[in-house]
């Protein structure tokens, strides 16, 4: 579509051009009014007789009706699990196991435009990201698990592998299915049973998911899905039937199931918050880097556990990198989710909203510059422009806080020990970023960079094969590769 | 007044396509005409091999992975036609978990046969595994569907393309696993199914220049001459067992070791 500009202007400028909407469409996707819990094979209602509504964070419309489960519902579906664990799940042999497990990547891939849209409706992500990324990489993982299942004993020589029973599972509302995924495909590879609770704001993926379960012919109990709040997960942690529990979330709950679980000797494994480094020197390839840079904040407006939200730029590059940077930010499209050109989608939810605000209020306070680009945010929903905080001192909160949105601070550093020193000035540990055309200074500073994925001239990469997790708060535990299997397992040597 | 049934004409399995031999020869087996490669034929077929291997070797892991998988589903659905040109039901099934389970290898090797190497000083040092090649494969006699997947999926899982003698005495099998491989997404030339002599064929693989590795696992033993044969261009000559193992797959491999100086 034309740019409507002053017929006095010959060519329009770049920064006005429009694009005509490109929505995917949503007949795709049927939702129900109402959702029950998966336990046992079904939808039942809760228990609790307590529901709640989950919304579209880019429009705040109404989309269905979800339980919320309460003690009660947590204890059947724990039960469920702990008899499909001692029944029917555990008498297969591996190799069927596996089959399974094959069974629901295929449907994934299958039905992965309807979860895509799900997904971007629910959550508010752009439909290019869970289309391309989040949906495709969900059924990679349980393809990847499905060929472990009976395959254990090559990956621990010496030892005898055996299932733990029955994990209790807490995902976040920033990948949804595909967090879903890193839980369920390992536990279940290894003969766990699982019970999952996903994110208060973002079920509805999960809640396919079920159905998809179904149509596996997955055995009644070994996948149990209960939605709820905050006092559900805790109620799950708490449960005293568990063998096993997998957090992804923020580091305070983290530290605080800890403390919940001590002396119960029941495994765990936390996947936290970060404060993640994005470390560019002066011989790295400009252009690139600046893409990685924007790739690496901006995806996923932010909400993304490994963010690059803590610029290091090499003193001798800090300027034209940060007007590179602030050119590059203003061709971000923010926007409806579900329109296939927009790379900057909707906050997950007015909570996040407001902590970013405060964050970002506190910066301005401490005397960092602020750059947003010109953008038209929608009236309706939960929007943040993309933002870069220049002149950021290193003990500025937001340096060192989580913001977990579209929200970059942009440091500086003169030597590769100073980059290091300040990568890893952070209670944090999950991932750092490196930019250099150098091998030999990718390797040094790799060596260095007390995180669990260092990425090298790209950021954001994950792939099921390659083990995630973070050192230090960041969490212990790796999910992904055959890494990601240990946490699942008990062994008798 | 009864119908006369269609029957199949056996062919060849080169280059994703089903030629008879090039020689005119057939013979039979199985109460069924069966074409009878030549010389040329293995050459052709050698040629597919050869031009599928880059890329097949260059598709990702997990995408060779699916394919195997989509292999094993096509077996699956002929369950049936190919219970009937084997020892029947269990053996087809054993066939198809077969393939599944190498399929779930493709994207698990390097994890398990590879790694970092801590070398003594200031480089980073890691070795992984590649497909050597073209690799000629002499089915075993017996089983025909499970001895022939047996052989064909540890070699192909890795990115290695395969020409493979059947069993002579029991081609069929071989043939209506082409039909599964035809219509799987392996794309053509990966797996190319001569039938004829292995006595004929095992000498003139062995002794072909392109060829990388040879299986020798069906030649019965007899494999001083193809030995000898395959010296000239120092093949992998292999002889393998018929459990299922990564070390299967592992003997069709090279490993790469590659160094880089880790500095400021």
């Amino acid at each position: 579509m034309a740019a409507k500009s002053p017929a006095t202007r010959a060519v329009p400028s770049p920064l006005e051009w429009e694009y005509a909407p490109a929505p995917e469409a949503r007949d795709i996707l049927a939702l129900e009014d109402r959702y029950g819990l998966y336990i046992g094979g079904e939808q039942v209602a809760p228990r609790s007789r307590k529901w709640f509504p989950t919304i579209s964070p880019a429009t705040e419309e109404h989309l269905a009706e979800v339980a919320l489960a309460g003690p009660r519902d947590v204890d059947l579906a724990v039960q469920a699990a702990r008899g499909a664990f001692e029944g029917e799940w555990s008498a297969l042999r591996p190799a069927e196991r596996a089959k399974y497990l094959f069974r629901i990547a295929r449907l994934i891939q299958e039905r992965s435009r309807e979860l895509a849209v799900a997904e971007s409706l629910n959550g508010g992500k752009p439909i290019k990201e869970s289309r391309d990324v989040d949906i495709p990489l969900a059924a990679a993982h349980f393809f990847y698990y499905a060929g472990w299942a009976d395959k254990l004993e090559y990956a621990f020589p010496n030892r005898k592998p055996r299932p733990l029973g029955v994990a209790g599972q807490i995902i976040p509302w920033n990948f949804p299915l595909l967090m879903l995924s890193w839980k369920i495909a390992p536990a279940l590879a290894c003969g766990n049973t699982v019970v999952l609770k996903p994110a208060e704001t973002t079920p509805l993926t999960a809640l396919i998911f079920t159905d998809i379960c179904r149509q596996a012919g997955l055995p009644a109990g070994v996948v149990n899905i209960i939605t709820g709040d905050g006092s559900t997960g805790a109620h799950l942690v708490k449960h005293p039937d568990l063998d096993k529990v997998a957090f992804t979330g923020s580091t305070g709950v983290g530290k605080a199931i800890r403390r919940e679980l001590a002396g119960t000797g029941v495994k765990l494994t936390l996947e936290l918050g970060r404060k993640a480094a994005n470390i560019i020197f002066d011989d790295c390839a400009l252009d690139q880097a600046v893409e990685g840079v924007v790739h690496g904040i901006y995806f996923n407006q932010g909400h993304v556990c490994c963010a690059g939200s803590r610029l290091l730029v090499q003193e001798s590059i800090y300027e034209p990198l940060v007007a590179k940077l602030k050119r590059r930010l203003r061709t971000i499209r923010v926007g409806d989710p579900l329109d296939k050109n927009t790379d900057l989608g909707a906050i997950n939810s007015r909570m996040q909203l407001d902590r970013i605000r405060e964050l970002v209020a506190s910066g301005e306070g401490d005397g960092a510059e602020m750059y947003q680009p010109p953008c038209r945010l929608p009236e309706r929903g939960y929007w943040f422009a993309p933002t870069v905080f220049t002149n950021v001192a290193q003990s500025s909160r937001i340096a060192q806080e989580e913001i977990f949105g579209p929200v970059l601070s942009v440091l500086t550093f003169r030597t590769p020990e100073e980059a290091v020193e300040k990568a890893n000035n952070t209670p944090y540990g999950l991932s750092a970023g490196v930019w250099t055309e150098k091998g030999s200074r990718i390797l040094w500073m790799a060596e260095r960079l007390r995180a669990g994925v260092v990425w090298a001239n790209t950021f954001n990469r994950f792939d099921p094969t390659s083990p995630f997790g973070g050192y230090k708060e960041s969490g212990f535990g790796r999910e992904g590769g055959l890494h990601g299997l240990e946490p699942y397992l008990r062994f008798d040597r | 007044m009864s119908r006369i049934a269609v029957r199949k004409t056996y062919k060849l399995y080169i280059g994703g396509k089903f030629p008879r031999s090039e020689s005119g020869r057939t013979y039979e087996a199985e109460g069924q005409n069966v074409a009878r490669a030549s010389r040329k034929d293995a050459r052709d077929a050698v040629q597919a091999a050869r031009g599928a291997f880059p890329k097949w070797a260059g598709a990702t892991p997990y995408n060779r992975g699916q394919v195997l998988y989509r292999l094993a589903e096509m077996m699956e659905t002929r369950a049936a036609d190919l219970s009937r040109s084997c020892s029947g039901r269990r053996e087809v099934e054993r066939a198809i978990d077969r393939v599944v389970w190498y399929a779930g290898w493709a994207d698990k090797l390097p994890q398990v046969l590879g790694g970092s190497n801590p070398v003594a000083g200031p480089y980073f040092n890691f070795t992984a595994p590649e497909p050597t090649g073209v690799v000629a494969v002499l089915a075993p006699e017996l089983p025909p569907l499970e001895g022939l997947v047996s052989r064909i999926a540890p070699v192909i899982v890795s990115g290695n393309t395969a020409v493979v003698v059947t069993s002579e005495t029991r081609p069929l099998a071989a043939l209506e696993l082409a039909e599964a491989i035809a219509t799987s997404d392996l794309p053509d030339g990966v797996v190319n199914l001569l039938t004829g002599y292995r006595s004929e064929l095992g000498p003139i693989l062995a002794a072909h220049m392109d060829v990388n590795a040879i299986d020798v696992t069906g030649a019965g033993g007899e494999t001083t001459e193809l030995e000898i044969l395959a010296a000239d261009n120092v093949k992998r000559v292999i002889r393998a067992g018929s459990e299922q193992s990564p070390w299967e797959i592992s003997a069709f491999l090279e490993s790469k070791t590659v160094w880089h100086p880790v500095g400021v």
